[in-house]
């Protein structure tokens, strides 16, 4: 009796059965990812890269350094959401009939909600704002963002969100309820378990970190562009991922709101969503819908931005309708706030409504078919370059559109009536989100690789991961949208129609296809590293750029620019080369920079710890960790001292090196 | 086309600047933009209250728990504590630290009243059976109510830390950057508790 008490005061409601020992996917999985562990942590102690890792990079306020974190970050969580993939293709194909499949409903629930959050909390949000991160600062001629300690505290929220998510496959069970987790089904009476908590609690921790990333992105757009850039000379990337930064302040406290009421619910017994005690459930739908709806273009926003450079870069020519381009994406951050029920037509809000919400959401295809054509238009007579990135851009032109059109049928509410819930939905915004936003994120990564690491992407492995992922996404979602059309639902773990079968083992090629593209990324990396003298680029300008991210050198100092560049046009870097700009040799001073911490890791490990304390009621772990990371913080702000200069001497020895270099290249 | 600050030819145009390029501060910006934010936080309690706030599951309505004369008195508290706040300000920009501090102090003790009435407010509605699980009415004006208190809270150990770095480097310029920052938090505060005195408690009580 005592010792029962004792164990509950000590582990809350974790127990040794709470580690899912007989699931034997798990077993398997958990066994690679532990060999895998063991490898690296192995291999970083024995190449001496713990001190390296600590003091360059987990520790770094570099704006460059943390974005890289970020996408390193993204494409981890990528193969972990596309394994999920996987496992729901393979078990739709074969779950028929007699033939149960090999995922348990209990098991194929956490892997749907699982794929659903981590694709976009930990994949797709990460991939943006590490290229945000990496590349805006760059754009507009800053040597950081604002608030470069807040950066890589943001970082690791985001992290720690992650590794949250990640324990949860080994130890306990995640929310069983679909990304969006729903109540009731996600209230404490039928979710009682810890799924819903690990969910709550990944996403809040990580909710931190993007809020204040995009209060920072905002105020370093707003505040530290070099002199001479106007607003109307911003390259269309920092435009577009000012948008979405407005949309992240202005949309994730919604999020952080109807979390904290659902955990009320859940932990102390409140009655917001419940259905019984005045309760309403579709409270919840409204705000987390408030919220869903402009996170879909905190997504796109700046994927359209990249295919924005990519495509001036790469036809060689101003961007078509700059001013319309800019008007364009403030309309779509506006009206995003004005279709979030058309989520859930089904609700019943009657005719008026519905109709209101359905207009709104059909307007919204018409500033992002201006975006189209001023594509299209800056294709038209330019000197087009079919690199990979330009690739990655015409690709997502055509399956974007696709995406588009099946979007404003979705946006009919008579014809949503027949289509909600079904694949043709899922076909749909897998559409918008692959073809749009992983398009436009793997664009980014192969125009940009260059800058941050000195040498091109391999092309040959990029065009196989591009062919592949284009044709693999086809096969996988067309016969998505010809199921949705006959009526079948998403979510489900079994079928009986045999009828069915054939168009889910299409689909499962599909996946297998895009497996091909994910696979040819991964070698492309791997050969781009074998061959980087090969593929080196000294210039620091391989495509021939318009922006001043490409006037420096490739990675660039840790100064970004050893003076401030000064902006008579829009892109900078195009006008300063057409007209003689010589670079510096001399002159060079100390430059003022902020000094790396280490208080980002700790509050992120801290609050790692607090959620799982929380998840497992572990009440006096919970407030311990809080306390501490109180403390934290409070001692953080006693620490005046945080800012040094580098010396003269040494930005004088990374330009000279420069100036050899490039005097090298003619 | 045309640059309008085309150089005379031979020459370049000036492309870049050799002193330091030093934005403007921007932490009162980024702080304001974060205030926005919480200010949804906020947005979002308040429409919960306003769509759960007539829900009362046969449990008790507004009239029959909120006591005005207690809530003016905690009102008075708040609004009191934001004027000292202000006079902490006008002797930081005179540069005067023992005065400053001296307000800071007493800003302090108003919103800890403020606080103590709050929790003894909760503690009676608790007493009385009127917790916030008895009905969506209740569960949303404690989390509305309750937010606003967590809130004063933190500004509470923010304002002791600030005292104590004020003690320990004066009125140094960081120091004056983050009274001004803890300054817009509180005056944030009492511009949204006008918000829940009106919308939940007079509102409340007069319906």
């Amino acid at each position: 009796m005592f010792s029962d008490s004792l164990q509950k005061f000590l582990f809350g409601r974790f127990t040794l059965e709470s580690i899912p020992f007989h699931e034997p996917i798990l077993q398997v999985t958990f066994a690679g990812v532990a060999l895998g562990g063991i490898t690296v942590l192995a291999a970083i102690t024995y190449f001496r890269f713990w001190g390296p890792l600590w003091r360059d990079w987990m520790t770094s306020v570099d704006h460059k350094k943390i974005g890289i974190m970020y996408v390193v970050l993204a494409l981890v969580m990528l193969l972990r959401g596309f394994a999920d993939a996987l496992l729901m293709r393979s078990q739709q194909a074969v779950a028929f009939g007699a033939n149960e499949g090999f995922l348990p409903p209990h098991h194929y629930d956490q892997i749907f909600t699982a794929h659903g959050v981590i694709m976009i909390f930990f994949m797709a949000m990460p991939f943006v704002t590490g290229l945000m991160n990496y590349v805006v600062p760059l754009q507009i001629g800053a040597r950081d963002v604002a608030f470069p300690f807040l950066n890589n505290f943001s970082f690791w929220m985001t992290a720690s969100g992650a590794v949250i998510v990640m324990i949860s496959l080994f130890v306990g069970e995640f929310a069983r309820t679909g990304w969006l987790a729903y109540p009731p089904l996600s209230g404490a009476d039928m979710s009682p378990g810890v799924g819903v908590d690990y969910y709550i609690w990944a996403l809040q921790i990580a909710g931190i970190g993007t809020l204040l990333s995009g209060v920072n992105l905002i105020v370093t757009i707003v505040k530290m562009r070099a002199p001479g850039m106007s607003m109307m000379k911003l390259p269309i990337f920092v435009w577009t991922s000012l948008c979405t930064n407005v949309l992240i302040v202005a949309a994730f406290p919604v999020l952080t709101a109807v979390l904290a009421l659902l955990s009320l619910d859940r932990y102390v017994g409140t009655h917001f969503f419940t259905n019984d005690l005045g309760g309403n459930p579709m409270m919840y739908f409204n705000l987390i819908w408030i919220w869903g709806h402009p996170e879909v273009y905190i997504l796109i926003l700046p994927a359209f931005g990249i295919f924005s450079e990519v495509t001036s870069t790469f036809c060689g020519k101003r961007l078509f309708g700059y001013a319309s381009m800019v008007y364009a994406t403030v309309v779509i951050t506006i009206l995003s706030y004005l279709v979030w029920l058309h989520h859930f037509f089904t609700m019943g809000s009657g005719a008026d409504v519905n109709s209101f919400f359905g207009i709104t959401t059909m307007i919204i295809s018409i500033p992002t078919g201006a975006k189209i054509f001023n594509w299209l238009f800056t294709m038209y007579r330019g000197r087009i370059r079919f690199d990979v990135p330009m690739l990655w851009t015409v690709g997502f032109m055509v399956t974007f559109v696709i995406g588009g059109m099946t979007g404003v049928l979705l946006a009919v509410p008579p014809a949503d009536f027949v289509l909600h819930n079904s694949l043709f939905l899922i076909a749909h915004f897998h559409n918008v989100i692959i073809g749009g936003v992983l398009f436009g994120m793997l664009a980014g990564v192969n125009y940009w690789f260059p800058k941050a690491f000195g040498f091109r992407l391999d092309p040959f492995w990029g065009k196989m991961s591009f062919w592949f992922w284009l044709v693999g996404f086809y096969v996988a979602f067309m016969p998505l949208y010809v199921l949705g059309l006959m009526g079948v639902t998403r979510r489900a773990q079994h079928f009986d129609d045999p009828s069915l079968q054939i168009w889910f083992v299409v689909a499962a090629c599909g996946a297998g296809l895009i497996l091909l593209g994910i696979l040819s990324f991964i070698v492309q990396l791997f050969v781009s590293i074998r061959n980087r003298e090969a593929l080196r680029d000294e210039t620091g300008d391989p495509w021939h750029g318009r922006t001043l991210e490409w006037s420096t050198s490739s990675p660039p100092p840790d100064y970004n620019f050893a003076f401030t560049p000064v902006i008579h046009d829009l892109d900078a870097w195009s006008d300063m080369k057409k007209r003689g700009y010589s670079r510096p040799v001399s002159g060079f001073r100390s430059i003022h920079m902020p000094r790396n911490t280490g208080t980002g890791v700790i509050l992120g490990g801290l609050s790692v710890v607090f959620g799982f304390a929380m998840i497992w009621y572990i009440w006096w772990l919970a407030a311990l960790s809080f306390v501490a990371m109180l403390a934290v913080t409070i001692l953080h702000t006693f620490n005046y001292d945080r800012d040094y200069h580098i010396p003269a001497d040494t930005v004088v020895r990374s330009e000279d090196r420069r100036t050899a270099l490039l005097a090298g290249q003619v | 086309m045309m640059h309008t600050d085309t150089a005379p030819p031979g020459t370049a145009p000036v492309f870049h600047q050799e002193e330091d390029h030093h934005p403007e501060n921007g932490t009162l910006l980024g702080f304001w933009i974060y205030l926005m934010s919480d200010c949804l936080i906020f947005a979002v309690l308040f429409a919960t209250y306003g769509v759960l706030g007539r829900s009362y599951a046969a449990g008790p309505s507004p009239s029959d728990l909120f006591e005005l004369p207690l809530v003016a008195l905690n009102t008075a508290m708040l609004l009191f504590s934001s004027i000292t706040y202000g006079f902490a300000m006008l002797e930081m920009d005179k540069g005067n630290q023992p005065m400053t501090q001296r307000w800071l102090a007493i800003t302090g003790l108003f919103g800890a009243a403020f606080i103590a009435i709050e929790l003894y407010e909760f503690a009676h509605l608790i007493h009385e059976g009127a917790g916030p699980t008895r009905s969506a009415f209740l569960s949303s004006f404690f989390a509305l109510v309750g937010t606003h208190g967590l809130h004063v809270t933190f500004g509470l150990v923010w304002l002791a830390t600030l005292m104590v770095q004020v003690h320990q480097r004066g009125l140094i310029p960081e120091n004056r950057r983050r009274l001004m920052c803890l300054s817009m938090f509180w005056h944030f505060l009492d511009v949204i508790w006008i918000g829940v005195f009106t919308f939940v408690y007079l509102m409340g009580v007069l319906q």
